[in-house]
């Protein structure tokens, strides 16, 4: 077992892993934090898409031991804490760009990373930024057009600081593992790949 | 699926880790972005019983230059080569393989050295370490030592690299004022390459004075394409030139038929990428 | 189509934002695999690596010993109590139904077979033991060719039955008096044009694998499953266990997407069921992805040989089609059902005189195929669309016009074609005119008229589909006259609750399709409640304990039919306690806005509101004489007739005859579903549909390689598209209501699916017709598309 250290959607947690334990399940399994899912076992869906120090990565494709010291948010750590949905959550919900809605936790946070790095991008940069998640339901058009409208919102609207982005600070509520105080302004080591 | 029990190392200097595989033996794997070894985890294709992290040494990433050469970490992010200004200065073929590695979420763990290392023949990246005449440093018991990428890439999955050994830097020689493209043609976006042309080329006026071009999976290992490159230097840069250059992009090569795509058409996309690659490159 | 310009006066025909997504988008999702029971033990199956095998030696004691482990069983083991999975459709009277264990007894007959199950206190322990368990097989002859496997020497996929023939049916329309004898037309015809199309297996890619959890640990047996089906499965499960089905509940959470691929009781469930039985503690079972792949049910797979007839100046006669459908190694729930499903649709929208119809189903050593998004119809329909384009060539006409001279006129309706299906309602002239415009088909027909004399290297094709289909499954009649075990009626329950909120309850159990939020809209205007006050309960058969569930393009058809008939009812039961508490007579109330008044009343003058209703027959200190103090009602539809959407799509292509590739340049579809009840999710339908109908056209299949292992096992290998590799689609509709049901709406669920891979594969064949390419078999990879070429060029043609 391996001592673990993350910050998941604002809490940290201090856990004991194997080493061979993904970093989705630790997420789910450990944490509760079910809101990310698993589709896939070749690294070719995105469904289990977090951000992981404000960059995305398929949570199923890395272990959690390598993200020891990192801050995770997920798709249940979006919204403002007064439940205000994310601007990309809410233009999924607005441009119906979901149906069964297995693929969203993983889309929506791919979509708010390739945002976070272009604020304003055409569709077609749209649709190759999203290449690494697939939808089954929806033929991904008004997915697009989701992510279009919320580069407007985004842009429009006050851009988010990369602190709240990756959800650091952010009180939750979420209550599962034991929980440690956050030690606010410490440097969390970005891990390396 | 789950991978089997393993150990977990995460070494914090170059030394240590080459000490941490030489305990291990062959029972070892090194890890860094991890984005091919772990879906072969996962599907329990190899259970290796230490996995030695080399993803927090300092030492192995980052890009710099050093004098006529790039040196580009092994640990570097692709999503970091993409980004990095050095890199779009003085070897802007990387950077344009890069942005055809796997999507977004996969190149911002994957690795520059892991995808070397790894040498999977549909791999975008190796044939362009190969055409670009790329040295590899790696890092052993007795220090280190350099081997040219010709001499890197052995077989299918199987590289120079020991057993105590570790990919440590990648050194690329610049190439101020050549064109470069990289030509991907695969099924869905998100898929291997079925043919992948790397082309880095150099014109004095009408006339293409220097060619590297190199092909990826058109054999067990990245091909350089030594008969292209032969009948462009001298040639005008004309598009009737590099069709008859490109015509000879599948001599010596050893294409292989699989779910993907059959040989002959293997042979067949190498003469159009290329001539697509090179054109791109020629500016034409 | 922009959706928020409709503005109808009502709930119904509103582009409503979903009430699904807030929990879909926050992560408050409850899939199977969430949940987790205290005591909870997880499931790990070991899995066939061979295609065809007898199991010599299989030994789990290892895997017991191994840490966590709970127990472990074999096939042999539960041979007694297992039972057999069950094939529901048995289209023949003689077909052959080999024994379906959960587990493989004695020999396994396709990769990915069950044999073995490892329960274990976590699922890593469980995918540990598995590997201790000592298997050894006898290799057998793998069955994988069709045709091969219907010759005399065929080795078989089932020794005990004699043959690898599962059934052969045939519809022909002299027999059936709807129409004339195919070789009697076909004689006297101008034309006739054969060709062989080859539907390529394809694997469902729900995006949620599936997963199972069973608590036996309650009165009545818990099972919690990633289905379209709860109501089935219960019945089944019952049939099979032998629990009587009144100690068993099926709940569907969240469903993560189906389209067919869970319409399936499945070896998984009845293993989880058993396990649970036998340890007497909660199991759960989740698949991995490669799990999946090998083992949940495939879809399409099939040969079909078609001869269309005509006269020379276009006129269709005579249709035939032929067909071997591939069943897998087993017959799944409704798998031999699929092919005939089609037999109705090959005639299309077109008025044939004759038409004859033969299907062998036939064994393989693969895994069992079953309903994919459209069943039947989009085999039936490619095959149709895709010769009416040959005859075009054939002709010298153009592909439209001939479809034109062919189909069923708007003023023909209703039509009884020579498959026996009446037509209700059509339109084709109004959506093939939309579509062409919006297509710009002129102007597109000219660039490719250029771009074929400047010899250009991309080649422009333009395909067109002009298809219906038959949905709102079913009327129960029909279904039984096809031997199918079920009926096809719906039911829907409203409850009024007394604070004048409103429950409904629906048979239909989504998984994806936004029921939620569409009957919330049809109960909004029928009752006349606000939208947010309707709470719509499905999936669970506690709460919604009769229904038939989700496929087929039904559930708004047949369940919302069921469920405006069940709000009438309610207004029918308060109506006379509305009376009674107006002091008027019932037969002078008039009932709008979700208030009754006396006829003549001026809005706004005092009424008695439905839930004023709810609150008097809650307290029911006031009613009168001899009436019931409820006024929640249900209503149960059975249809008497199919639905029948309708609609043109139109597909242009850039085809790289250098490369093979292509690329979807435009796309229209112009479809006819009827009455909309909500234009935002018609048009996610008809966008999902169609990207799966190119999927099939250019991306995806199945392959086994020549022991019968899946090459493409993964999501790395089998190639579903993603958002970079699909264009955007330019959709519309016309609206012509369908009049079997009040509702006038007809389904949209599988039509996008239907309409486009002829759309798309007619596009690239039409780019490529010119060097004298006729087929390119699906899915039209770059390899294929360039052999085509280059064969064709071979032989002299140029474009």
């Amino acid at each position: 077992m391996t001592r673990i250290s993350l910050t998941v959607d604002g809490v940290r947690y201090d856990d004991e892993v194997e080493p061979r334990t993904l970093l989705v399940y630790h997420l789910r399994e450990r944490l509760g934090k079910v809101g990310t899912v698993v589709g896939c076992d070749t690294t070719s869906c995105g469904a289990c898409t977090v951000l992981m120090d404000g960059r995305s990565v398929k949570s199923c494709s890395l272990f959690a031991v390598q993200a020891d010291g990192a801050s995770i948010t997920t798709v249940e750590g979006l919204a403002a804490p007064d439940g205000t949905l994310h601007p990309v959550q809410q233009a999924f919900h607005d441009r119906h760009a979901l149906q069964c809605g297995f693929c969203t936790p993983g889309m929506i946070m791919e979509a708010v990373d390739l945002l976070n790095e272009n604020p304003d991008p055409t569709d077609e940069e749209i649709r190759e930024g999203l290449e690494g998640n697939l939808c089954r339901c929806t033929g991904y058009q008004n997915i697009v057009r989701a992510v279009r409208d919320a580069a407007d919102a985004l842009r429009a609207g006050r851009r988010p600081t990369a602190e709240e982005e990756v959800g650091v600070g952010v009180p939750h509520s979420a209550a599962a593992e034991p929980r440690v105080e956050e030690v606010p302004g410490e440097a969390v080591p970005r891990p390396m790949p | 699926m789950i991978p089997e029990a393993f150990d977990y190392v995460r070494p914090s200097t170059v030394d240590d880790a080459v000490r941490a595989l030489a305990a291990a033996g062959d029972e070892a794997k090194v890890i860094a972005g991890g984005q091919s070894l772990v879906p072969v985890l996962r599907l329990r294709l190899a259970a290796p019983t230490v996995l030695v992290d080399i993803g927090r040494i300092a030492d192995l990433r980052g890009v710099r230059e050093d004098g006529d050469d790039l040196v580009i970490g092994a640990t570097t992010t692709h999503d970091e080569v993409l980004h990095d200004p050095l890199v779009a200065r003085y070897a802007p073929l990387i950077a344009e393989a890069t942005a055809t590695v796997a999507d977004r979420q996969v190149r911002h763990l994957g690795t520059f050295g892991g995808s070397l290392a790894h040498a999977d023949p549909a791999g975008d990246l190796p044939a362009v370490a190969v055409a670009l005449d790329a040295r590899l440093e790696i890092a052993g018991p007795n220090g280190m030592r350099t081997v040219p990428a010709a001499d890197f890439f052995l077989d299918y999955l199987t590289t120079a690299l020991g057993v105590d050994e570790v990919l440590a830097a990648v050194r690329v020689p610049k190439l101020p004022g050549w064109g470069t493209h990289y030509e991907k043609f695969s099924r869905v976006a998100q898929a291997w390459a079925l043919v992948g042309v790397a082309a880095a080329i150099e014109r004095a006026d009408g006339t293409i004075t220097g060619a590297r071009v190199a092909l990826t999976n058109m054999g067990p290992t990245p091909v350089r394409a030594r008969a292209v490159e032969q009948a462009l230097v001298g040639a005008p840069a004309t598009a009737e030139a590099i069709a008859e250059a490109a015509s000879r992009a599948g001599d010596g090569t050893q294409p292989g038929s699989d779910l993907s795509a059959s040989a002959d058409y293997r042979a067949h996309l190498a003469t159009v990428l290329t001539g697509r690659a090179v054109s791109a490159a020629s500016g034409l | 189509m922009t959706v928020t310009e409709e503005r109808p006066a009502g709930e119904v025909g509103s582009a409503r934002r979903r009430k699904e997504d807030a929990r879909l988008i926050t992560g408050r999702t409850m899939w199977t695999e969430n949940l987790s029971l205290p005591g909870m033990l997880h499931l790990a199956i070991l899995r066939s690596p061979m295609a065809h095998a007898r199991i010599t030696r299989l030994d789990v004691g290892p895997a017991l010993q191994a840490p966590g482990v709970v127990t472990a069983f074999t096939g042999r083991d539960v041979a007694d109590v297992q039972g057999s999975l069950v094939c529901a459709w048995p289209v023949t009277e003689d077909i052959v139904q080999p024994a379906h264990p959960p587990l493989a007894v004695d020999e396994v007959r396709h990769v990915g077979e069950a044999v073995a199950v490892v329960i274990a206190r976590d699922r890593a322990s469980a995918l540990d033991a598995l590997m201790n368990i000592d298997v050894e097989y006898d290799e057998l002859p793998p069955v994988l060719d069709m045709e091969a496997a219907l010759a005399d020497d065929a080795p078989l996929v089932h020794a005990d039955q004699g043959t690898n023939r599962a059934f052969h049916w045939v519809y022909d329309s002299a027999q059936a008096g709807a129409g004339d004898d195919f070789e009697q037309v076909a004689r006297d015809a101008d034309v006739v044009v054969r060709r062989r199309y080859v539907q390529q297996r394809l694997i469902p890619s729900f995006m949620e694998p599936r997963s199972v959890l069973v608590d036996p640990t309650s009165d009545q047996i818990t099972v919690w499953s990633t289905t379209q089906i709860p109501h089935i499965l219960r019945v089944i499960l019952a049939l099979v266990t032998g629990v009587p089905e009144h100690k068993i509940r099926v709940i569907a959470p969240d469903v993560g997407g189906g389209f067919g691929g869970k319409l399936q009781v499945t070896p998984e469930e009845l293993i989880a069921f058993l396990a649970a039985q036998r340890v007497g503690k909660p199991v759960k079972y989740t698949e991995t992805r490669s799990d999946t792949m090998i083992a949940a049910h495939h879809g399409r797979d099939q040969i079909q040989d078609i001869d269309v007839a005509a006269r020379r100046d276009g006129t269709v006669l005579a249709l035939r089609a032929r067909l071997l459908a591939n069943m897998g190694a087993y017959l799944g729930l409704v798998g031999a059902g699929v092919p005939i499903l089609g037999a109705y649709m090959y005639n299309g929208i077109y008025k044939f005189r004759a038409y004859r119809f033969e299907c062998t189903g036939v064994f393989t050593t693969t895994a069992f195929t079953d309903a994919y998004r459209g069943a039947g119809r989009p085999e039936a329909t490619f095959a149709v669309e895709r010769i009416m384009d040959e005859l075009a060539a054939e002709l010298g006409m153009d592909p439209i016009e001939l479809r034109r001279r062919n189909w069923i006129r708007h003023e023909e309706f209703p039509y009884t074609t020579a498959a026996g299906l009446t037509y209700d309602s059509g339109n084709y002239e109004a959506a093939t005119a939309k579509a062409m415009q919006l297509f710009g088909y002129d102007d597109l027909r000219r660039e490719q008229q250029a771009r074929r004399e400047s010899g250009d290297p991309v080649q422009l094709g333009i395909g067109v589909s002009t298809y219906t289909e038959m949905c709102g499954l079913a009327p129960s009649r029909l279904w039984g006259s096809l031997r199918y075990t079920a009926g096809g009626w719906e039911t829907a329950t409203v409850r009024m609750l007394p604070t004048g909120r409103v429950e409904v309850v629906t048979g239909t159990s989504p998984h994806g399709q936004s029921h939620e939020t569409a009957w919330s809209q049809i109960v909004a205007d029928q009752l006349g409640v606000p939208f947010e006050d309707v709470e719509v309960l499905h999936g669970d058969t506690r709460s919604s304990p009769r229904g038939l569930d989700t496929y087929g393009s039904r559930s708004l058809a047949v369940g919302g039919t069921a469920l405006v008939q069940a709000c009438q009812k309610v207004i029918d039961k308060a109506r006379p306690i509305a009376a009674h508490l107006l002091e008027a007579d019932p037969g002078d109330l008039e009932f709008s806005g979700g208030a009754f008044r006396v006829r003549g009343t001026p809005e706004g003058e005092a009424g008695k509101t439905l839930a004023e209703c709810a609150l008097a027959v809650f307290a029911a200190h006031n009613l009168p004489p001899g009436v019931e103090p409820v006024i929640d009602a249900d209503a149960t539809y059975d249809p008497a007739n199919f639905s029948f959407p309708h609609g043109t799509h139109l597909c242009a292509v850039d085809v790289d005859t250098e490369t093979g590739r292509v690329a979807i340049r435009r796309y229209v579809a112009v479809d006819d579903v009827g009455r909309v009840v909500n234009p935002l999710i018609v048009e996610g339908q008809v966008h999902g549909g169609v990207a799966q109908g190119v999927a099939q056209a250019l991306f995806e299949e199945a392959v086994y390689d020549a022991d019968g292992n899946l090459v493409t096992g993964s999501f790395a290998d089998y190639t579903l598209p993603s958002s970079a590799d699909l264009p955007d689609f330019i959709t519309d509709r016309t609206e012509t209501p369908a009049l079997e049901h009040p509702l006038g709406t007809k389904g949209v669920g599988e039509a996008g699916t239907i309409a486009s891979t002829p759309a798309v594969v007619n596009a690239v064949v039409d780019a490529l017709r010119p060097y004298g390419v006729t087929d390119v078999r699906m899915p039209c990879t770059p390899e294929r598309v360039w052999q085509a070429v280059s064969t064709a060029s071979r032989k002299g043609g140029q474009p």
